[in-house]
């Protein structure tokens, strides 16, 4: 399996400066690796933001999720799908899956899994039974 | 249940936090003469987290300071210093000492503060941890591991109206409202035209009726301040005319709090605007100034005030 991952590296890693988080939600993010903001923050961008719109912590970088925000609007060929999932909430990293392939991990669904307490009670399968 | 709670049931009544100053040595007793001038008219102060990513007193520390000289806190809590176990362990031990109020933040960067080598965190987000506190009040660790009983909490966040990119920040507010966030204090803002933009995006959208919007204002004594946010705070920017406003006056303590009054009663009369969070940095009995000009009454008066129409009705 490490094949996968290798192959993966490879190719995400120039293109997106991919850091092998092994749940990718570049589709989600306008195209933009939210591991390369230096928080890694997965939800958007942080207060820091600074009038140019550079990065709190790296100054002579445009700010991760400025841009980020900016393509999932306006890169051509992007799925209206994906555009809408811009603002979803996502979930916290899974520091288990570092080094792991994504595209494995999608295929088998392991990047979805979330640890019980993060879905709401009153979105849960049980609330909604009783309900 | 926590006064800032109650007054969030309540739904129309002023709301007025304070951004507790930090202390770095001494005693409680010199902590609650920190507080004295700004805690009279607060319904809750922060208990800040590192503020700056400076180290200081801890927020949890403070907050339990705070309930020990009867000043009710909101306990920061940041994703720069601590993982996601630490945090629920903070949230879950004020609430050990009865602190029900927990503000959730992204926090600054390390490279903000005075050991900008240390290693940063960010385990979560701001938003992940708004969710986080909204599990625990429910009941849950993130593990799924029962809390029984649950811990009473009023969970709020942050939000920077005056920050790129400007459209997307209400969104990105309305993304923790969602998460379960009752309250919001915004960063200070110097570009009136922005907070009102921001504020009016959550307006339209029926947020400001789940979540209380409370910018912030920073009583400053003059230019200098004024210029250290602008060049020195990520995410503040000060146009050069507020700044030549103040530096430019002949007396630029007195034109530094008309501009503070300004900011406070601009932001008062904007649709969805339920209060305010009071940052002191004059110290100079400004604070009491301010609030008899916006018309606002010490908290004591208000809960009594408060107290009497219900019992009226």
């Amino acid at each position: 399996m490490k094949i996968i991952a290798a192959i993966e590296h490879v190719i995400k890693k120039p293109i997106w400066d991919c850091q092998m988080c092994g749940q990718c939600v570049l589709h989600d993010t306008g195209m933009t690796c939210p591991m390369t903001c230096p928080k890694t923050l997965r939800n958007g961008p942080c207060g820091g933001v600074r009038e140019d719109g550079h990065c709190e912590v790296k100054p002579e970088m445009r700010c991760v999720w400025v841009k980020a925000e900016d393509r999932s609007r306006n890169l051509p060929l992007l799925p209206t799908v994906w555009r809408e999932h811009f603002n979803n909430l996502r979930p916290p990293v899974d520091n288990r899956l570092k080094g792991d392939s994504s595209w494995k991990n999608a295929i088998s669904g392991r990047d979805k899994e979330t640890p019980p307490g993060w879905t709401p009670a009153t979105e849960a399968p049980e609330a909604e039974a009783k309900a | 249940m926590s006064r800032l709670g109650e007054l969030l049931d309540k739904g129309d009544e002023l709301i007025i936090t304070g951004e507790a100053p930090v202390i770095d040595g001494g005693t409680l007793k010199d902590y609650e003469a920190k507080l004295a001038e700004l805690a009279p008219w607060c319904d809750a102060m922060n208990a800040t987290d590192n503020t700056a990513a400076h180290a200081h007193a801890s927020n949890v520390a403070m907050a339990i300071a705070m309930q020990r000289v009867g000043v009710e806190p909101i306990l920061q809590v940041v994703c720069r210093d601590k993982n996601r176990i630490a945090q629920q362990a903070d949230i879950m031990g004020v609430a050990l000492h009865g602190v029900e109020n927990i503000c959730c933040l992204t926090g600054d960067d390390v490279t903000a503060g005075d050991e900008p080598e240390a290693r940063r965190v960010f385990d979560l987000d701001g938003p992940q941890l708004v969710r986080l506190a909204n599990s625990l009040k429910e009941g849950r660790y993130l593990s799924g591991r029962k809390i029984d009983p649950a811990p009473s909490l009023v969970i709020g966040a942050v939000e920077n109206p005056a920050t790129h990119p400007l459209d997307y920040r209400a969104q990105r507010a309305a993304k923790k409202i969602l998460a379960g966030a009752r309250f919001l204090q915004l960063q200070i803002c110097y570009h009136p035209e922005r907070l009102e933009a921001f504020v009016a995006a959550l307006h339209a959208n029926g947020f400001t009726d789940k979540c209380a919007i409370l910018p912030t204002v920073v009583a400053v004594k003059g230019p200098g301040p004024l210029r250290f946010m602008d060049s020195s705070v990520p995410g503040i920017s000060v146009p050069v005319e507020t700044i030549a406003r103040v530096a430019d006056a002949d007396d630029s303590a007195e034109e530094a709090y008309q501009l503070v009054l300004e900011q406070c009663q601009h932001a008062l009369a904007l649709p969805g605007v339920r209060g305010l969070h009071l940052t002191d940095f004059r110290k100079d009995g400004s604070i009491s100034r301010l609030c008899a000009d916006l018309g606002i009454r010490p908290r004591s008066e208000r809960e009594s005030r408060a107290n009497d129409f219900a019992l009226a009705n």
